[in-house]
């Protein structure tokens, strides 16, 4: 499979200008909402704290929670399914389906059906899906995967939307009126909301003492989905699960402030039982976070509660754009959770990164991520997944680093001694750099021929 | 107190007067200084490209050199960074443990080690906005970073408010990255290049006639940025500006 190039498709998301900026500043505005709310609260760092130690404690207890929440779910007479991976998710909803026949779906944002690759799954099977969330729709309507875990068609701009819903669902062409096309939008999609025979959310958090879960949204979408088709089914990623009902007073406080910069979502809607005359299905999906619970640098990753703070901060994510990274997730967490997926596709994402750490401390749950970063660029290269090129650059800087005379050599003369060095070595440097940088003129002297003309060596 | 100067490479080779800016500072303030001459890097480079063993070399290199001193302290942050966190390409012996341990990056030194009161020969009648690099600002904590919610203090602008003349300006986003990142300005060049152009836009637009920061890796991306883009800005280190360079 081929490596997924985010610096050349990055390259390309900053030639469109005007897109690039809107959503440089626009995620930016986010990150200052965010510091505004977060640090209104005296007790912001000690809620981060608490959080993570609440998700690790959880983590290294998973099996037994998972166990408590599945038994009190059923109690509050939900079906609760098991899946291994995505296969085993798709299969489980459209078996919930095809059992009544039921031929529309509409669904609440999820980035877990994304990365089961659900719709495409149900749609050739004849299933009809329809995206509830507005920037969720836009993005389904445009045939693209989002590029934002909370703010799916960020770097869209009204006129490409207003594009897309002429294309598509007979918007006036030109009118790029912002709640022209919010309307027609709600207008488009209301009816699948009364056609439907089966509504899926996802979760934000599961309650393993009460069996009930959590699905925190904007716009009201999710509870339509939910509790308008007598069929709702829920899937949830085993890492959603948290104890007690009382540390939901943690994350919820944490979880909007971290995203939107808001004090909390619109709609916090809580799901017990199913309601009256209607079916409540949870599918508990695994797809890959058991393994990841086994690796010792990389299992603080499913602390992460879908925030998309690290993306809002995160000065590459903002200027190269999510679908840059090719993957189900983009910007910092997706860095760290890609190569897990599909090491060699995803090998250059840990390397879309300057290590500056502003992804960690905005994180809600202190997810090392940059951290994380570093110790997956080692992992690439221990299993031979460097380009060529970075591999043997780094072969050969090595070896002149470690030897005083070659590096002596190396920076001598007019500052490059070429003839020390493989050509396309330098080449490679120099052309990058200088593509849009002046390079750096080399001194009449080094520092260390200076001090051995000006100082007494020791 | 014995103190060894560590150069890293990219200051040897094309920013020597920040060497020697931090060498003179540090004589000034009555320290036994020596740069052992067998010094090259310390490695970062290869192992932030996750090439760790190609690290083994320069780390070990970089102990031998300065195992015998009582501290040892380099004009870069990434570098400090490197050699107290991650010096681990090779096998952790005391000599390693003590280097690690004993290794400051210059400011920190100044401000918790020397407890620095006063620099009576530094003057710098300029318009500077100060650029904390990340590894100063998110590693060695020698600021407040804007994400954390804590009270501010800033160790680089302690120092720096002690220079006759000197004015501050501060750039809409004090303390986003530049976009250096080391290797990350040759393989992301065009994210690397759009960070670089608005950091230094950021600093141009907020009346600095200087960027001065504890990096000079910063420094470069940016003056490089900064000249193709043709904006009339300057760079120096603050080792420069607190050893009493003016201009």
């Amino acid at each position: 499979m081929k490596r997924i190039d985010h610096a050349e498709a990055a390259s390309e998301f900053i030639a469109a200008k005007e897109h690039q900026e809107f959503h440089d500043r626009r995620l930016w505005d986010l990150r200052l909402k965010r510091d505004r709310e977060a640090h209104g609260i005296p007790e912001w760092e000690e809620l981060r704290e608490l959080a993570s130690r609440i998700k690790e404690h959880t983590l290294s207890h998973l099996a037994d929670y998972l166990e408590e929440f599945e038994a009190r779910a059923r109690e509050n007479g939900a079906t609760v399914h098991w899946a291994r991976d995505a296969t085993e998710h798709n299969q489980i909803v459209l078996d919930i389906l095809s059992a009544r026949g039921s031929k529309t779906l509409v669904k609440s944002k999820s980035m877990l059906t994304e990365e089961c690759d659900m719709r495409s799954f149900l749609e050739r099977r004849g299933i009809e899906v329809i995206e509830t969330d507005l920037g969720e729709r836009i993005q389904q309507l445009d045939d693209e995967p989002p590029s934002h875990i909370v703010v799916p068609a960020v770097h869209k701009l009204r006129d490409d939307v207003s594009a897309v819903f002429a294309r598509t669902i007979g918007a006036e062409r030109g009118n790029n009126d912002i709640h022209y096309l919010a309307e027609t939008q709600r207008r488009t999609t209301r009816p699948y909301f009364l056609r439907a025979e089966a509504g899926m959310t996802g979760a934000n958090f599961a309650v393993a003492e009460t069996g009930s879960f959590v699905v925190c949204t904007n716009e009201g979408n999710a509870d339509l989905s939910a509790n308008v088709p007598k069929l709702h089914i829920a899937s949830i990623g085993i890492e959603k699960i948290i104890p007690r009902t009382e540390h939901l007073g943690v994350f919820i406080r944490l979880l909007s402030r971290s995203a939107l910069g808001s004090p909390i979502t619109q709609y916090t809607s809580h799901f017990r039982a199913p309601r009256a005359g209607g079916e409540l299905h949870i599918i508990l999906v695994d797809n890959g976070r058991s393994e990841r619970l086994g690796m010792r640098d990389f299992w603080y990753s499913l602390k992460c509660i879908r925030c998309g703070a690290c993306m809002n901060t995160c000065p590459v994510y903002r200027r190269s754009g999510g679908l840059s990274y090719g993957a189900t997730y983009s910007g910092p967490i997706g860095v760290i959770i890609d190569p897990a997926f599909n090491i060699r596709k995803y090998s250059n994402l840990p390397f879309a990164s300057t290590l500056n750490g502003s992804c960690t401390n905005v994180c809600p749950v202190k997810i090392n991520i940059h951290e994380q970063i570093y110790k997956w660029r080692q992992v690439i290269a221990e299993r031979n997944q460097l380009p060529f090129v970075k591999k043997e650059m780094m072969r050969i800087a090595g070896k002149v680093l470690a030897d005083p005379r070659l590096y002596r050599a190396a920076i001598s003369a007019a500052g490059l001694a070429i003839e020390h060095l493989p050509r396309f070595a330098i080449y490679n440097w120099l052309n990058a750099w200088g593509r849009q940088r002046e390079i750096p003129k080399a001194p009449g002297q080094t520092f260390r021929s200076w001090y051995l003309e000006n100082r007494k060596p020791s | 107190m014995r103190v060894g100067l560590f150069v890293p490479c990219y200051i040897d080779a094309f920013f020597p007067a920040v060497g020697i800016a931090t060498l003179e500072l540090l004589e000034r303030l009555g320290l036994e200084v020596v740069y052992p001459l067998d010094q090259t890097c310390c490695g970062q480079m290869m192992a932030n490209s996750g090439s760790q063993k190609d690290a083994a070399g320069a780390e070990a290199l970089f102990v031998k050199n300065f195992s015998d001193f009582d501290y040892i302290v380099g004009p870069s942050g990434s570098c400090t960074v490197h050699v107290r966190e991650h010096l681990d390409a090779i096998a952790q012996t005391p000599a390693v443990a003590k280097v690690r341990a004993n290794t400051y990056e210059l400011v920190e030194f100044l401000h918790d080690i020397l407890a620095v009161e006063a620099f009576p020969w530094a003057e710098f009648p300029h318009k500077v906005g100060l650029h904390n690099s990340c590894s100063t600002l998110r590693k060695l904590r020698t600021a407040k970073a804007s994400e954390i919610d804590e009270p501010v203090f800033s160790k680089p602008m302690d120092l720096l408010r002690k220079v006759r003349g000197i004015e501050f300006v501060t750039p809409s986003r004090p303390d986003e990255c530049c976009g250096f990142g080391g290797t990350f300005s040759i393989f992301e060049e065009p994210v690397s290049a759009k960070m670089g152009y608005d950091k230094v836009a950021d600093h141009h637009g907020a009346g600095a006639e200087y960027i001065v920061s504890a990096d000079t890796s910063c420094l470069m991306h940016q003056k490089g940025c900064a000249e193709r883009l043709g904006l009339d800005i300057r760079f120096i280190h603050i080792a420069q500006i607190l050893n009493g360079d003016r201009a």
